[in-house]
């Protein structure tokens, strides 16, 4: 079954003309990764990639049947896009897009109050579910068919994550993404992994900046003996100074529940497995499973 | 982006947020015009660094008279400020304002800034404002009130009324107050404000309401449309690296510790420094090469951690994905002949064609040593550094 990306999903690309568009669709096509149509607006008619190429997300919506789409639109245009795709009513939205304005995810937000699309991002690696497919831009070979089930702020350490569980294989990958204000955050995608029949463990990799993981803490307290996963968990940014802005991931240390070691630790009391460095997280997910 | 306190009264006095009079100046001799422009008995003249807790390393002093304005002045442009959020060695001073001073009853505290939990804003306010605000938080939090506004919606007059309720305010002073903190969210909006916080917001001896300091950062994201806002950056405020860096479209940022670092990716820079430290060693630098790391891109984050007079080893730890491993080995070696690397350098590559890389960093005659994971990379690396000292 999987999660978010299924055998099911048929797949567009948002700026799918575009450099980034139409490396990471071809990238996405070798996987194996139903896409079946891509927009980019005045390029209507024609065909990219051996697929047709639409003016807006209704249209594609209505020739494909597509129900996700991947979004590779430029900062300054892409909270739109992910507004069109949510308009068209997809059922997924992945943005990859870096770079955009908080006031505009922040309007985003505003919008998608009540909708029943999800949003995944933006500023994130995407979705992949080994042998089903990708949206953006996780390196497939990495990934194994399996039942652990990543989701990640970081992007490479989601890539980290699925090196270490490959002999575990994973479900599906999640790249939720750093930026304040985004779609799905942990308390979802543990969500989406605990009713996941096909997800036995759940790796999750948090960092400093905002309250996400303590949230997550929270919401695996709550689980009752029947439905319990096991977690490991990792969280980067303990040796990050206080109040310093590193790159983009948004993390800014604000408040003592904000520090890596104050996840560390609500994530252990809610009975995670944590892991002292990256390095480990496969071990730790490994003896979460008590194998 | 940071600004100046008073690039961040400019702009928040567009918006009809009540700011005293006041100027800014370069050189002394600019400080005579001024004083008698304002023809104030009171002035304060403020050191303009990018640092909290001036007033308190004498950054903030309060004058009578031209003469001791200007002595004053004379004084400040050049000093270094020392500050628990600036580096050891301080800042340099290169402006001062000059600004109109008040008898103050009350001084409050007032902030605005994005709400990660809520994904919308938060006003962070309480009575007690002024230079201990971080003793209040810590010791006192329910002195701190927070009002949190949904994502995308704007502040209402009933926010301001309860904000100024709880700071106790009543009468005329209320409507003032009221108004000026509509009049503060506002310009958080319009400008892409990050974070916009006036301690103290003061309420004066003769009932009026008054910012007396502000500190305000913007979104990076959204300075394209902002170019007032941009336009205010002050390149001397940071370290020349990290303007390098950002030249380069390298996030880059300067710390404390002697092992240069090199990632791709924000989670996975902070993941190494942290196993750094685990080994017991301490990072230079946060350095993420965001976006492709092309052997170009990769070569020209090498040279910047390589001028970093703090640098004694360096780790570069690179995720390849998608990335040919012998291009970023041959764009390194490139690079080390330029620098004529003597310091030692680990690397740790993943990704597709992992043993050419290795083997032409291995036969590149540099102190280069690949190793296959990121524990192997950092302990060497830390082992290096202290065997060299």
């Amino acid at each position: 079954m999987a999660v978010l990306l299924t055998k099911e999903s048929k797949v567009i690309c948002q700026g799918f003309t575009g450099a980034q568009g139409t490396f990471h669709s071809e990238r996405a096509i070798d996987y194996n990764t139903k896409i079946v149509g891509g927009v980019t607006p005045e390029k209507g008619g024609t065909k990219h990639l051996n697929v047709p190429v639409f003016n807006t997300v209704a249209e594609a919506k209505k020739e494909t049947g597509c129900n996700a789409s991947g979004v590779f639109v430029p900062p300054p245009f892409a909270a739109d896009a992910i507004l069109e795709a949510v308009e068209a009513e997809l059922d997924l939205v992945v943005c990859i897009t870096d770079g955009i304005p908080t006031s505009d995810m922040q309007r985003v937000k505003r919008e998608m109050k009540g909708c029943k699309t999800r949003l995944v991002g933006p500023n994130c690696p995407g979705v992949l579910t080994p042998g089903i497919g990708k949206i953006g831009i996780i390196p497939g070979h990495i990934c194994k068919p399996g039942r652990i089930g990543v989701v990640s702020r970081s992007g490479t350490l989601s890539y980290e994550s699925a090196v270490q569980t490959a002999e575990l294989g994973q479900s599906t990958i999640i790249g939720i993404g750093g930026d304040p204000v985004n779609g799905t955050n942990f308390v979802d995608a543990l969500e989406l992994f605990l009713d996941d029949n096909d997800t036995d463990g759940i790796v999750l990799i948090g960092e400093i900046g905002g309250t996400a993981e303590i949230d997550g803490a929270d919401f695996i307290k709550s689980w009752d003996g029947k439905t319990k996963k096991p977690v490991a968990a990792f969280v980067a940014g303990a040796a990050a100074p206080k109040g310093r802005k590193l790159g983009h991931a948004g993390a800014i240390v604000n408040s003592g529940a904000e520090t890596a070691d104050a996840k560390k630790e609500a994530l252990k009391s809610a009975g995670v497995v944590v892991a002292d460095t990256i390095t480990t997280i496969g071990d730790a997910m490994r003896k979460a499973m008590k194998i | 982006m940071d600004i100046h306190e008073y690039q961040a009264k400019q702009l928040l006095s567009k918006f009809g947020v009540n700011v005293p009079p006041g100027e800014v100046v370069y050189q002394t001799h600019e400080a005579e015009n001024i004083v008698s422009w304002l023809n104030e008995d009171k002035i304060v003249v403020k050191a303009q660094v990018h640092a909290g807790g001036r007033g308190k390393a004498g950054g903030i002093k309060v004058c009578s008279g031209d003469e001791q304005v200007v002595k004053t002045v004379d004084k400040m442009i050049g000093m270094k400020i020392i500050t628990p959020q600036t580096s050891e060695s301080g800042k340099t001073v290169r402006r001062v304002y000059l600004e109109k001073g008040y008898d103050v009853q009350k001084e409050l505290y007032l902030c605005i800034t994005v709400d990660r939990e809520t994904g919308g804003n938060t006003i962070i306010y309480s009575r007690k404002g002024g230079v201990n605000i971080e003793e209040v938080s810590e010791k006192t939090p329910n002195e701190i009130h927070n009002m949190k506004i949904a994502p995308g919606s704007d502040l209402l007059t009933h926010h301001a009324r309860t904000i100024v309720y709880n700071l106790g305010l009543k009468g005329a002073i209320a409507k003032k107050a009221q108004k000026n903190i509509l009049s503060v969210y506002k310009a958080f909006v319009s400008l892409d404000a990050a974070m916009i916080e006036i301690n103290p917001f003061a309420i004066t001896k003769n009932e009026d309401v008054v910012i007396l300091d502000c500190k305000a950062s913007f979104d990076d994201n959204a300075l394209y449309r902002q170019r007032t806002v941009a336009e205010m950056k002050d390149e001397n405020e940071y370290d020349p690296l990290e303007l390098e860096a950002a030249r380069h479209d390298l996030n880059y940022v300067k710390l404390d510790g002697n092992i240069g670092l090199m990632v791709n990716g924000a989670g996975l820079s902070m993941a190494t420094m942290d196993i750094i430290k685990y080994y017991g060693g301490e990072a230079a630098n946060f350095m993420d090469v965001a976006g492709a790391a092309t052997p170009e891109r990769v070569a020209a984050a090498f040279k910047l951690i390589y001028k970093d007079p703090d640098v004694q080893g360096i780790l570069i730890n690179i995720f390849g994905g998608m990335m040919r491993c012998n291009d970023i080995a041959t764009g390194l070696v490139n690079a080390s002949k330029e620098v004529g690397l003597n310091k030692p350098l680990v690397v740790r590559l993943e990704g597709t064609n992992v043993d050419m890389g290795k083997e032409i960093l291995i036969n590149s005659g540099f102190p280069i040593k690949p190793v296959d994971t990121m524990e192997q990379a950092a302990q060497d690396v830390v082992k290096m550094v202290e065997e060299n000292r």
